[in-house]
């Protein structure tokens, strides 16, 4: 849809609403969201955004493409759940409330010790080395037993702390005082890695990103430069580790495993690196795959996967900038024009959809119970998997929805190729506001 | 370890090390002639044998061997076509996270049509049993076979690429694909050539390791984390690099599991005991079979710190 | 410094007569061979603080070869390189820049996706001091935002403020080059074809801006575009094959028999 290059500006709203509206938000959620799921489902989206804005200092901000970014959280969230248990054990006296801190804090020692070879290199290299990094702890992690709990991991107890401030019953036992210990820890980091991205450090970075040799010549050390990123970034990492030792109660091998590594890149893919914001909605879509979607049907990896391609191949700047590509062309008033190609593009999509969703799932049903029950239901109505009714629909579907998308897609790019060069001849002839 | 121990896992590990080299090599020249680490190189690796079991299943192992890399190669030219040359304008982040995704995507297809348990990929029967014996340990034939098609397919590659046009338009195009360019090959094509060459060569590999060993969902992961050190520490770009790098990992992987000696054990041999109570207890009572898995990262990591050109390297990426 | 104080303290150093200031750049039998070519062969040079000096040649030459030896770009195989009297032979290119020495690059070498404002005040970051801090609010650094506001006055660029580099045109992003390059205020400044692709228009108006920002500066630049030359250079050396065949005052030059032989052709009539 564009060539790649940032062509517009960010919207100028006010700061004080944005973050007072977050911070309203993340407190009204759960009083909204009663059921215990909607609860854990929140939690989890807290420990995530603060991981996938931690990433994306690394990515989006620095330019630094890292495969082993959970050795970080995973490590600083084996030292949160072994300072839980020291604390149950009555051998350490320490708030659990300030339990991620402690996860943040090893984080980013080992973003010290791990960080200085690591960013002797950058772009595939350093990915390499990353991905090195991580197998490596990864396979140490089952070496190691006595720190790493050997396949079951190490397991604590979040209410260890007694009483929180003393107030009777506040003790993180409940999903809901969880939630607001992770929310507030959300929210406090969010401001923070905000504040760094105006900071002169967070500007070098971006310079380093977009100009690596030539950082070099207005006096910074580019090497330095990605070291003191990712320290600072290993720090909110093991935050998010600590977060997630209290909110789980167990650590494993899992959470230093290239699995998580490839989740938080998916996930701050995904929303986007080019803004701030990004993460934070890259985030929400990835726990909403992982945790929600999972429930519903087993294939939710194949779906994530193959949304997470499209968005490589066709919009590499994340739903957020589709989101602020659209608000920009709102506000030069022309989004009327776009609303029947929208439909279009939309009710031919979803067909196409249905289509695609009913050839996995039945596909999936006829290899996974080969002797059950041949009848799956599909939002709420019956399909005989052997039937051949149904598979001459999932066909009908796939056809006429894949002819019909390719149709509107292209009458949707014609329209909205059109309103961009309006908008480039406007730019050009008034070139201080474009 | 017994001499004849010493000696069939050097052949193993060597096995073991010329199947990595099919691997690598495909890989090694999709990223020399295009720039991009094809991440789901790994993914074609488990596909070969997914289809190498499938069609066996229909038309027996042999006509699988020859069918299925083709099948893999084809699909692996498709997936250059209209993935990679869309996404390669945008520079190799984009291009690095669409191999990403697609290995992704191949993994869970591969569980939606064959499920998740290790599926039965035996042997055929000319390939079972022992090539030779000494004293009690036996040398398998499958293990040879691998050792055969290997060299078969390294003499074929080094035909292709040296006696046969596309092969020299290949080499050039490997460290100036703008003037290769600019004489009137058809670059795009050579890529897709190439790329869809080294999925087949993966397949390959696939289709025996997928009978020698397991075929399962998650031999791709694992087999992918192999290879990228393989092809690092031989220098990403570098064949000869990538065969010596190969063998070296074989060799170790194969040896050290097969020893179990640990630091610990070794100082007391010479008189120091070693107790739990001895500070880092946890590392020396470590048996080199143990530390096995992590010896190959271990290495990598060193190289990229020490020597990021790898053994034979000419690019750093 | 007018033009005749320029060429005394030239003619002075040249004699060995040091006074006060020590030469801007000195190059003593540098030598830069990449596997067996050897590019640069041997090159002595001596040039004054103040002076402002350009490098000709033909394409090739080794000018630019010369300019990422100096500043660190790659090190030299032998030889030395003084900057403002200390050792600078070696040295990663952020050091060179902090002890005074800034360049620009042939190709265009900006920050794309930073607007033009925030490209120039990271030029200013380190030379206000403020380093690798992360805890003090950009927005609130004053002295970084007058100097970058300055430089961008200076320039031309003040309406292009708040666009993103990548958008600029070629000329203007030449001009940002410039203004990078100038904005940490060091004494040293490098420009490698400063007016490559411009057209006589743009031309012109990048001479007056670059003789304006180089007040009194050492300012070394290489350049085919003769008429530039002639107009900014107090002295000039011509390169070939590696080696300095002659280096002096534009007239000298003009006049020298082995440099129209080897180079300068019909640009010594048109000029």
């Amino acid at each position: 849809m564009n060539d790649g290059s940032l062509s517009y500006r960010p919207i100028n709203l006010g700061r004080w609403i944005i973050w007072g509206g977050t911070l309203v938000l993340f407190i009204v959620l759960p009083l909204i969201f009663k059921q215990g799921f909607a609860r854990t489902l929140l939690a989890q989206m807290g420990i995530l955004i603060i991981f996938a804005l931690s990433y994306n200092m690394l990515l989006g901000q620095t330019g630094m493409l890292s495969f082993g970014h959970a050795v970080y959280s995973g490590l600083g969230a084996y030292f949160a759940i072994h300072t839980l248990n020291l604390i149950g054990a009555h051998q350490v006296v320490f708030p659990v409330s300030l339990v991620p801190l402690v996860g943040a804090v090893f984080g980013m020692v080992f973003g010290v010790v791990f960080g200085y070879p690591t960013t002797q290199k950058s772009g595939t290299p350093f990915a390499m080395i990353t991905l090195g990094i991580g197998e490596l702890v990864f396979a140490c992690s089952l070496m190691f037993p006595g720190f790493f709990g050997g396949e079951g991991g190490i397991s604590g107890n979040r209410t260890v702390g007694g009483n929180f401030l003393g107030i009777k019953g506040l003790n993180f036992g409940p999903d809901v005082q969880v939630y607001y210990l992770i929310a507030f820890w959300c929210f406090v980091s969010m401001i923070a890695m905000y504040a760094w991205t105006q900071t002169p450090l967070g500007r070098i970075a971006n310079a380093v990103r977009d100009n690596p040799e030539r950082v070099e010549f207005i006096g910074y050390n580019t090497q330095r430069v990605r070291w003191l990123v990712l320290i600072l970034s290993s720090f909110f990492a093991g935050l998010a580790g600590g977060l997630s030792a209290i909110n789980f109660e167990i650590v494993t091998a899992e959470n230093v495993s290239a699995l998580r590594s490839g989740g938080v890149l998916l996930a701050a893919f995904i929303g986007g690196m080019l803004f701030f914001f990004g993460p934070i909605v890259g985030a929400v879509v990835f726990s909403f795959f992982a945790i929600a979607l999972s429930d519903i049907t087993k294939a939710w990896q194949l779906y994530l996967g193959a949304f997470f391609v499209l968005l490589v191949m066709y919009a590499p700047g994340g739903l957020s900038s589709l989101i602020l590509m659209n608000l920009r062309v709102m506000s030069f008033g022309k989004m009327k024009r776009l609303r029947d190609p929208y439909l279009g593009v939309a009710l031919a999509g979803l067909t196409l959809l249905v289509g695609v969703v009913l050839l996995i799932e039945l596909t999936y049903h006829l290899t996974l119970e080969a002797g059950g029950a041949s009848t799956i239901t599909m939002f709420g109505f019956p399909l005989d998997a052997h039937g051949r009714e149904t598979w001459t629909f999932v066909i009908a579907m796939l056809a006429g929805g894949g002819l019909a998308f390719e149709y509107m897609r292209r009458r949707f790019k014609q329209e909205w190729d059109a309103i961009h060069v309006e908008i480039e001849d406007w730019a050009r002839e008034n070139p201080e506001q474009a | 370890m017994t001499p004849e121990l010493a000696l069939i896992s050097a052949l193993n590990g060597i096995s073991y090390g010329l199947l990595l080299f099919m691997l690598a090599s495909g890989l090694t020249l999709i990223f020399s002639m295009m720039g991009v680490l094809n991440f789901a190189h790994a993914s074609f690796y488990m596909l070969g044998a997914y289809f190498g079991y499938q069609i066996a299943k229909w038309i027996g192992f042999w006509p699988a061997l020859v069918v299925a890399p083709l099948l893999a190669g084809a699909l692996g030219a498709l997936v250059e076509r209209f993935g990679l040359r869309r996404v390669h304008k945008w520079g190799h982040v984009p291009e690095l996270l669409f191999t990403f995704g697609l290995s992704f995507i191949i993994v869970e297809l591969v569980q939606v049509i064959w499920g998740r348990p290790p599926v039965p990929n035996d042997l055929p029967p000319e390939l079972q049993g022992h090539l030779f014996t000494i004293y009690t340990t036996t040398f398998p034939i499958s293990r040879g076979f691998i050792m055969l098609v290997a060299v078969l397919m390294m003499v074929a590659l080094w035909l292709v690429l040296t006696r046969t046009r596309i092969g020299l338009v290949i080499q050039a195009a490997l460290t100036h694909p703008d003037q290769v360019e600019a004489l009137g090959h058809n670059v795009r094509r050579v890529f897709m050539l190439v790329f869809g060459g080294g999925c087949a060569l993966a397949g390959l590999a696939g289709v025996i390791g997928g009978v020698v060993f397991v075929t399962e969902p998650s031999m791709a992961a694992v087999a992918g984390a192999i290879i990228f050190v393989v092809i690092v520490v031989g220098g990403m770009g570098s064949l000869a690099g990538a065969f010596v790098a190969s063998i070296l990992i074989g060799v170790i992987q194969t040896f050290g599991l097969a020893l179990d000696y640990s630091l610990a054990g070794i100082l007391r041999g010479i008189g120091v005991e070693v107790t739990p109570s001895t500070f880092g207890y946890a590392v020396w009572k470590l048996t080199i079979a143990q530390v096995a898995p992590v010896l190959p990262f271990l290495l990598l990591v060193l190289i990229l710190i020490v020597r990021p050109r790898g053994l034979m390297g000419t690019r750093e990426g | 410094m007018s033009q005749d104080n320029r060429s005394v303290t030239s003619a002075l150093s040249e004699a060995g007569i040091s006074g006060a200031n020590a030469a801007a750049l000195e190059l003593k039998d540098l030598r830069k061979s990449f596997g067996k070519t050897e590019i640069i062969r041997g090159v002595t040079l001596s040039i004054a603080q103040g002076e402002r000096h350009a490098l000709i040649g033909p394409n090739g030459a080794g000018k630019s070869t010369l300019f990422n030896l100096i500043s660190g770009r790659f090190p030299p195989s032998s030889g030395s390189i003084r900057l403002l009297g200390s050792e600078v032979t070696g040295r990663r290119p952020f050091e060179i820049n902090r002890m005074g020495l800034a360049r620009s690059f042939q190709i265009t070498n900006i920050f794309q996706r930073l607007s033009v404002f925030e490209n120039l005040r990271c030029a200013v970051l380190w030379s206000l001091g403020y380093k690798y801090s992360f805890w003090r609010n950009l927005n609130k650094l004053s002295d970084a935002r007058e100097r970058a506001e300055e430089v961008l006055r200076r320039i031309g660029l003040k309406r292009r403020r708040n666009i993103a580099a990548g958008l600029l045109t070629y000329a203007e992003q030449r001009a940002l080059e410039i203004g990078i390059t100038i904005a940490g205020g060091a004494s040293v400044i490098l420009l490698d074809e400063p007016t490559a692709g411009m057209s006589r228009g743009e031309t012109a108006s990048a001479v007056a801006l670059i003789r304006e920002v180089t007040q009194g500066k050492t300012l070394i630049m290489v350049e085919h575009d003769m008429g530039v030359v002639f107009d900014l250079a107090d002295r000039i050396s011509v390169v070939v094959y590696g080696e300095i065949i002659a280096s002096g005052p534009p007239a000298q030059i003009r006049a020298n028999a082995k440099v129209k032989e080897a180079y300068l052709g019909h640009h010594a009539e048109a000029a």
